[in-house]
Order: C-alpha cells, then sequence, then structure tokens
C-alpha cells in the first residue's frame, strides 16, 4: 500500500474541547479534562441567509475545516476535501420523519435539501469558494478510519494536499434510543503528500488485527466510545505526543487501521 | 438491454406505499418479496432488497466470487452511492411510536436499515469480503463519486478490485422532499424538452466489478478512463446558472484520461428535466464540447434514481458502448432548440469507442465518467 501523507493542520471541537490548543494541553496532561456540552461557534463563513438555514452538522463540521486549514496556513478554496459521517444530522432527519407520520406530510423544502448526507461539504463549498473535488462517506462506527483512508489514498494518488472533516452529532429521541450518540464531536486533518515548514508528523497507513488503542482519560475514553469522530482520538493523542510510535484505529470488525507516525523536525 | 433497445419507459403513475402524490416514479417490480440470506435478516429493508434483487442479475454473483478467489478477501473492497439508503423504515417506524412514551419499534434496527452504509455493509457480508468499505453519499452524485473512490484504492494498491455501484431506493422523504421543492413533474419526465417542467423519480440497484487492468483484455472489455469531480460553490439545491462546476468536472475527467474533447463519442447528461438543471447543464456541455456531439438522458426510461443514477447510467453507457448503440431519450417529443444540443430522441445504431456520463447533486457536489472500450 502506498498510504503516507504529511499532517500540516488539526482542528478539533468536542465537549470540554473547544480547539486544537485546548486539546493538547489535555493530551499532554497539562490541563484537567472536564466534560462541557460541545459549543458550536456560528458559521461566520458562511453569507447571512445561508447562515440562517444550517444546523449543527454544518457549525460543527465548518469550525473545525477553518481551524485545520488556518492552522496549516493554506487558502481553502484550494484544498480538496473528504468528508466523513456516521449518519449525518439526526436532526433534521427526525423532523422529517416526524413530519412525514402526520396526516398532512407537509415537507419543508429547506429541511429536505438539508437532509443530504454532503450538506455540510456542501456549506463548505459556499462559504470558502472550494470548487474542488468534495467525497462524502459513511461507514456507521467506522467512519473515521474510512475518512482517513480516502483522505490519505487521495494524498498519494492525486498528490494533492487534502482536507478531511471527520464529525457527527447527537440523535434525539427517539432516534437516541437507536442511536445513542451524546453530543457533537469533530476531527479535521490538513494532510499534504510533502513535508512543509508546517508539517508536525508524517502517517503511514496499514491494516491490522492488532486491537484498537483507547485513551487514558476516562473522559475522553467515554467519548471515543460513543461518538464514531471521536475514534480517532488516539491519533489525536500520538500527534501530541510527537515522539513517533503507532496507534491503532477502531475500522471494520477485526480489521483495524494502524497508523505509524513519524515526527518532523 | 430489451428495454434500452426498445425505447421502453417504465415510468407510471406514483403508486407507492401510501403515496399519492400527482408525479410519476419508477417502480422495481416484487422487491419486497425478494429474500435475503439468513444471517444477514437484520438488513431486511426495501433498499437491501433492491440491492440483493441487483446482486442476482447478469453472473454478478460468480464474477465477485471469482474475483475473490483471484485476489483475497482483503483485496476486495466495496463502495457504493446511496444518497437515502434504507430511510423508508424509520419513516414507516415513525408511524408506530409507543403512544405512551413516543419510543420506536423494538423491531426497528436504525443500523442495519437507514443507515447509509447498510447497503456496503450488506454487500461486504454477503461476499464475506475484508478490504476497505464505504457508501459515498453525495446525493445525486453519490455512486459515480463511489467510482472515482475505488478507482483512488486501486491506484494506491489498497486493493486489487471492487464493487462499485449505487443502490437508492423509493421512499417519502425523497417524494414529498422534491414535490416540496416544486421540483417533481406531474407527467414521466421529459429531459430537455421545450416544455419540461420537472424530474420523475426512480429506484435502482446497478454495480460493477471494478478491477485493476490486466495485461491483456477483450477487446470488449469496459475501461474506466477518466474521472472529475468538482464543486459548485454555489447553492445547497440550485445548480450554478452557467454551469461552472459541471464544466470543471467534464475537463478534469478529461484530462485525467489524457483525452480530448473530440475523443468523445456520447454524452450521458444527468439531464433530469428541471429548467434550470438541463439549462446550466447544456451550458456547461457546450463550454468543452462541440455542438454536434451526440448526447441523451436516460432518466425518461429510467426516472432520476437519485443515489443509483452515476451507476445505473454508467452501465447502461457500458451496454451501449459493448452492444454499439448510443442510447436516445425517452419520453422527449421536442428537444428545447435554445439548449444547442444534439440531442437523440432515437437510438443510434454508432460503434463509439469513449463515451461520458455526467451525475450532479445537491450540495453542488459533480462527478463525470468517461468510459471506452479496450478494443
Amino acid at each position: 500500500m502506498k498510504l503516507s501523507a504529511y499532517v500540516e493542520g488539526v482542528g478539533v471541537l468536542g465537549p470540554g474541547l473547544g480547539d486544537w490548543r485546548a486539546a493538547e494541553a489535555v493530551l499532554s496532561g497539562r490541563a484537567p479534562y472536564v466534560h462541557a456540552p460541545t459549543v458550536l461557534p456560528m458559521p461566520e463563513l458562511l453569507p447571512a441567509a445561508e447562515r440562517r438555514r444550517t444546523g449543527r452538522v454544518v457549525k460543527l463540521a465548518l469550525a473545525v475545516a477553518a481551524e485545520a486549514a488556518q492552522r496549516a496556513g493554506l487558502d481553502p478554496a484550494r484544498l480538496p476535501s473528504v468528508f466523513a459521517s456516521s449518519g449525518g444530522d439526526g436532526q433534521n432527519c427526525h423532523e422529517i420523519c416526524q413530519t412525514l407520520a402526520t396526516v398532512g406530510r407537509e415537507m419543508s423544502p429547506t429541511r429536505f435539501a438539508n437532509s443530504v448526507h454532503n450538506a455540510a461539504a456542501g456549506y463548505w463549498s459556499i462559504a470558502t469558494g472550494a470548487m474542488t473535488a468534495a467525497n462524502v462517506l459513511c461507514a456507521f462506527d467506522a467512519s473515521f478510519a474510512a475518512g482517513l483512508l480516502e483522505a490519505v489514498a487521495q494524498v498519494a494518488v492525486e498528490g494533492a494536499t487534502t482536507l478531511l472533516v471527520a464529525y457527527d452529532t447527537e440523535y434525539p429521541a427517539p432516534l437516541h434510543a437507536k442511536r445513542a450518540i451524546p453530543d457533537a464531536f469533530a476531527i479535521a486533518l490538513v494532510l499534504a503528500p510533502e513535508q512543509s515548514a508546517v508539517s508536525t508528523a508524517s502517517i503511514r497507513l496499514s491494516f491490522t488485527n492488532l486491537p484498537a488503542h483507547a485513551c487514558d482519560e476516562a473522559g475522553l475514553e467515554a467519548l471515543r466510545g460513543s461518538i464514531p469522530a471521536a475514534r480517532g482520538l488516539p491519533l489525536l493523542h500520538a500527534l501530541n505526543a510527537r515522539d513517533g510510535g503507532y496507534c491503532v484505529l477502531e475500522y471494520l470488525g477485526d480489521t483495524r487501521l494502524r497508523v505509524d507516525l513519524t515526527p518532523c523536525a | 438491454m430489451a428495454s434500452l433497445a426498445a425505447l421502453h419507459s417504465g415510468l407510471e403513475l406514483c403508486e407507492f406505499e401510501t403515496v399519492r402524490l400527482p408525479t410519476y416514479v419508477g417502480e422495481v417490480e416484487a422487491v419486497e418479496e425478494v429474500r435475503l440470506p439468513r444471517a444477514l435478516h437484520a438488513f431486511a429493508c426495501r433498499n437491501n432488497r433492491l440491492a440483493e434483487l441487483g446482486l442476482q442479475q447478469d453472473g454478478f454473483e460468480a464474477a465477485v466470487r471469482a474475483a475473490v478467489g483471484r485476489f483475497g478477501p482483503r483485496r476486495v473492497g466495496v463502495f457504493l452511492g446511496t444518497s437515502t439508503a434504507g430511510i423508508l423504515e424509520t419513516e414507516l417506524a415513525y408511524r408506530r411510536r409507543d403512544p405512551a412514551d413516543g419510543s420506536l419499534p423494538d423491531e426497528f434496527d436504525y443500523g442495519a436499515t437507514h443507515n447509509s452504509f447498510s447497503v456496503a455493509d450488506y454487500v461486504r457480508r454477503r461476499f464475506d469480503l475484508d478490504g476497505p468499505a464505504a457508501a459515498v453519499s453525495c446525493a445525486c452524485a453519490s455512486s459515480a463519486k463511489a467510482f472515482a473512490s475505488a478507482r483512488r484504492m486501486i491506484a494506491a494498491d489498497v486493493i486489487d478490485a471492487a464493487v462499485v455501484g449505487g443502490v437508492d431506493s423509493l421512499c417519502l422523504t425523497t417524494l414529498y422532499g422534491f414535490h416540496s421543492l416544486q421540483l417533481t413533474s406531474s407527467q414521466p419526465c421529459r429531459p430537455f424538452d421545450v416544455a419540461r417542467d420537472g424530474i420523475s423519480i426512480g429506484e435502482a440497484a446497478a454495480f460493477a466489478l471494478l478491477e485493476r487492468t490486466p495485461a491483456s483484455l477483450d477487446a470488449d472489455a469496459v475501461l474506466l478512463l477518466g474521472v472529475g469531480e468538482s464543486s459548485d460553490a454555489h447553492h445547497i439545491s440550485a445548480p450554478h446558472p452557467e454551469g461552472l462546476g459541471a464544466r470543471r468536472a467534464m475537463e478534469e475527467a478529461l484530462a485525467s484520461a489524457r483525452l480530448s474533447a473530440e475523443d468523445i463519442d456520447y454524452i450521458n447528461l444527468h439531464g433530469t428535466a428541471t429548467p434550470s438543471n438541463d439549462r446550466s447543464e447544456s451550458l456547461a456541455v457546450r463550454a468543452v464540447f462541440a455542438a454536434n456531439t451526440p448526447c441523451s438522458s436516460t432518466k425518461g426510461a429510467t426516472g432520476h434514481t437519485l443515489g443509483a443514477a452515476g451507476a445505473l447510467e454508467a452501465v447502461i453507457c457500458a451496454l451501449g458502448l459493448q452492444a454499439g448503440f448510443l442510447p436516445g431519450g425517452v419520453n422527449t417529443t421536442e428537444v428545447d432548440p435554445g439548449l444547442g444540443m444534439n440531442y437523440l430522441r432515437r437510438n443510434l445504431h454508432y460503434s463509439a469507442r469513449r463515451v461520458l456520463s455526467n451525475s450532479f447533486g445537491f450540495g453542488g457536489t459533480n462527478c463525470s465518467l468517461i468510459l471506452g472500450l479496450a478494443g
């Protein structure tokens, strides 16, 4: 397999984790992990008319994507992207199914347009002007690793610096009993084919049957276990450690994704 | 194949489930009678039944098993496009909520039916595959982009082959949703017609086995020569008025295939039959190709099968390449002269060498595929 890339920028947002700086402090033990509901910023990049129409899933994805691109020092309009979500906008889906269960079935056109799994990718392209390729995947609980695999394959094959955005939001009742995602969490990575001045590590992917790595911190491990996008936390831990090594991420059943890291000088 | 040769349309007035909207649909018969293997019973829903029905056609199952024998289960991936997967199960479950606490029925299984990945997971388990798998869900460009993902995985040497395709089935969300946007026609859809007034929704399962190009090929083997992907950066549910994103996808597909516009013998248009979609696509096509390039939309025959459309139309293009014909567009009686296209209304017997297929979707996502004959 020819699957390697350089990490140029990271974005994170989740319960108790406001951005990558805050996450780095927690991952390195400089600050305690304090659980708090995810606070989503307004997507200032979007025109006002579009901003009003977007739900939490779009705000979440745009926030981490913008952070990762900004840390990489790159113009987001030039980046092809891979979006990966385990199920898209649960709240919007609930509203639609509730409407369709009524006698009138009066569907909201805005809700329908926003129901596509690629809504976040669409609004990201509107917000940034990116006319580049945007692929949008779903692999249920394996969505983070599936997205990482797709993004690194794009870097390796197309030779283009690529943005990965993995994100999930909570499902409301009654869907929550069937899909118990408790809150919003997202990770974004900018991945490049060649080393630059801001590269922090190179990563190389392979498949393994080794057990997936867990987070030492109980609060973070609870996130990893309950939100598919947070299955990427062991990779953030390894990136923050800056000492090479590897991590194993959950993928499909017994097949897991091993990520070997080499720190950049 | 016989339906294409006869210019048959499968569109009929909507009688799907309890939906009585004034619109035509392309409903596949007897889907609910399809049985899934016992071990995969949890996946039972209209979408996965339609997938199973598709897998049983044309010796496809045997072709996949042969590929697994050649390459091993870890070297065969699954990349399938879908927009709504088994959401119909959730729509029906919401009618059966517990009157006391509002909960959904016990037997409702979100992950195995509604979730977009369920169809890819079903196919992966159906063939005991252990390679990478994902659902590609980019609205109506989903299953064209599934070819792009699988092609990259083969190029990166992650896999040697992949089951690619698209599966989307009728559901209330899309029927009422497109109706709410006033995008459905009250007649069978008429792509590129001067009086076109909206889409007809269809359903389909379309599969292809994509493999690394071997050293020697039969002359009638179909090759995936190029892929182009782009975004409109314009609007969540309306195409770019000048078709700039669509144009970029076609240009990138030509560049990836190292071909020029004159090398393309036929274009299978996205051609949904809404006034604005067909107009913006015509502007994009004319910006890249000569005005006399033969083209048509096959959605008059199949309806718009949404996330399955890209794969379905790739399969139609492959059939046309192998059998030596270019498919005519059904239902269209008077081609809109303002669009300036060489739109085929009849099948043209012509041994095309290379064809291009367009798929565009909500969110402003675009994908063009170029297919060609090996010999």
